[in-house]
């Protein structure tokens, strides 16, 4: 009971709770997307490329989030481009452009030599969260809700249905890099919650885990985010008493949830679709 | 006022990585015409529609639906997909398939109305799955699936229809029931293209056929263009393998 009493006490822990509550909101919205479009890897990529440009924003004395877009972004382009102008398939393009950013990225931050060392980012501390990075994270939730609130309709039918989409004649490719663009916004905005190497997980596990309970998108959208959300508050809650990493603990936490999911899920679950198996057989 | 074809082909080539895959396709298509798109395997059907429609690039030749470019007609066009393009445990239930129908003549950020959401509800019951409604769409038979297309293209109400390979895999009944929704529509006034590659029934379903391989090789009624003479030719080198095929079913 001593973190509640804490929370109210401590600015710094306000700021992380808020910072990862929004963060698990921010990535079960965009990870729906993701997991649906089959990006995972995208998103995991798209992490490790920004480091370059957290680096960079260091020796410029600007706050992280401009940089860490700025080669989110050119991550995106720059796969795209390998693809379409190669016989190289998608996930071998992806691998070789963030690891190539994203060993940039190692040499550039031990050149910076700033008081943020490499764990920092690689591995996340949502009890160092600035005022001003917990209102970057806030921008970007709301930015994200407002963009996926105005286009759902236009998003939800590219996911699903491209070639009718194209056919109608939405600008999917335009889609295709707007969703990068939120994913870049997601990625940067977990960077302290989680840190560049389990973002993917904040991405993709309750996103999975809300895909395992719904028959509806829009549904399954709302459920990830919750579940995001509550894996972060769950995870800041016991890694502050135990004095734990927090994005490892709240990384874990979202992963527990998930196997309850898969096991359990009422229609989905391995426990239910074993039993009706056995129903069959009979 | 001069008469203007539904669509209007000139000279279409497509190819990919410098292979060609169709060549110089030049045909034109009265509108109120149900048209058959035969050919053997790989002979470009996919490709013919899918560059008619620009969704993949052409390097040569022309494509005017009513004497317009593409790009002016495309609400007024429906596409359904083959089967198999569709990734069937997608989170959306058989209601919300359908109402994607309404999209196109939308426009952008507006949400769907109860109107729309009537007009889907209607053109379910049109292919019989209205009861099925809060499915999932993978709960669904091959026939209901390919039913519950039908019932989205209607929802788009387009005076054109492409439907690719849609009797692929699907039961007896839908087969006939999308049909006959197909030859309403067509008496109607639409102009229906569908890709097929059961010759059987070929004479029977189309007004009209277009067979292919890798270029133009006869358009006409379907029971001209269906000679044995014509199919031996382009079936050639396949017709072993279409009876073999034939005696599986």
């Amino acid at each position: 009971m001593e973190f509640f009493h804490d929370i109210l006490n401590y600015s710094f822990l306000q700021r992380a709770l808020i910072t990862s509550i929004l963060v698990g909101i921010i990535c079960g919205i965009i990870g729906s997307f993701i997991i649906m479009r089959g990006m995972a890897l995208m998103g995991d990529a798209i992490s490790h490329a920004v480091l370059p440009g957290v680096a960079i924003s260091y020796m410029l004395g600007i706050n992280y989030f401009y940089g860490a877009v700025f080669f989110g972004v050119l991550t995106a382009l720059g796969i795209g481009f390998v693809t379409q102008n190669s016989r190289i398939k998608s996930d071998s393009s992806i691998g070789i452009v963030f690891t190539a950013f994203f060993a940039l990225g190692i040499l550039l931050i031990a050149k910076a030599q700033t008081a943020t060392d490499l764990t920092q980012i690689l591995f996340g501390n949502l009890l160092s969260v600035r005022p001003s990075d917990m209102w970057i994270t806030v921008s970007v939730a709301i930015i994200m809700i407002v963009i996926v609130t105005l286009f759902y309709k236009e998003f939800l039918i590219s996911t699903f249905d491209a070639t009718m989409a194209q056919a109608y004649g939405l600008p999917i490719k335009w889609i295709h890099y707007s969703i990068m663009v939120l994913l870049t916004l997601a990625t940067v905005a977990s960077l302290q919650t989680v840190g560049v190497v389990l973002v993917v997980a904040m991405l993709i596990t309750p996103a999975s885990t809300a895909y395992l309970l719904t028959n509806r998108f829009s549904t399954m959208i709302v459920l990830a985010s919750f579940i995001g959300a509550l894996s972060s508050v769950i995870g800041l809650y016991i890694s502050f008493e135990h004095n734990l990493s927090s994005g490892a603990v709240i990384v874990l936490v979202a992963t527990i949830l998930f196997i309850i999911a898969f096991l359990f899920a009422p229609k989905q679950g391995m426990i239910i679709k074993a039993f009706q198996s056995k129903q069959i057989q009979k | 006022m001069t008469k203007h074809y539904a669509l209007e082909v000139k000279q279409l080539s497509v190819s990919y990585d410098g292979v060609s895959a169709i060549h110089d396709m030049t045909f034109c298509i009265e509108p109120g015409k149900l048209i058959g798109i035969v050919g053997p395997n790989g002979a470009g059907k996919s490709t013919m529609i899918k560059a008619i429609l620009e969704l993949i690039p052409y390097h040569s030749g022309s494509v005017r639906f009513f004497n317009k470019p593409v790009k002016q007609m495309r609400k007024q066009i429906a596409y359904v997909p083959q089967r198999n393009d569709i990734d069937w445990n997608f989170p959306i239930l058989v209601e919300d398939t359908v109402l994607l129908g309404t999209y196109p003549k939308l426009g952008l950020i507006k949400r769907p109305s109860k109107k729309d959401k009537t007009f889907a509800s209607q053109c379910l019951q049109t292919v019989g799955m209205y009861d099925y409604r809060h499915k999932q769409i993978s709960e669904l038979s091959g026939g209901q699936q390919q039913r519950v297309f039908m019932a989205r293209a209607l929802a788009q109400e387009a005076d054109i229809l492409f439907l690719d390979e849609p009797f692929v895999g699907i039961d007896i009944a839908s087969e006939k029931m999308i049909v006959d929704i197909l030859k309403k529509l067509r008496s109607e006034g639409k102009t229906i293209f569908i890709v097929h590659h059961d010759l059987s029934k070929v004479t029977t379903y189309f007004d009209d056929v277009l067979l292919l391989n890798k270029t133009l090789i006869a358009h006409g009624p379907a029971k001209d263009v269906m000679t044995p003479q014509v199919m031996s030719e382009v079936y050639n080198m396949d017709f072993q393998l279409f009876t073999e095929s034939g005696d599986e079913t």
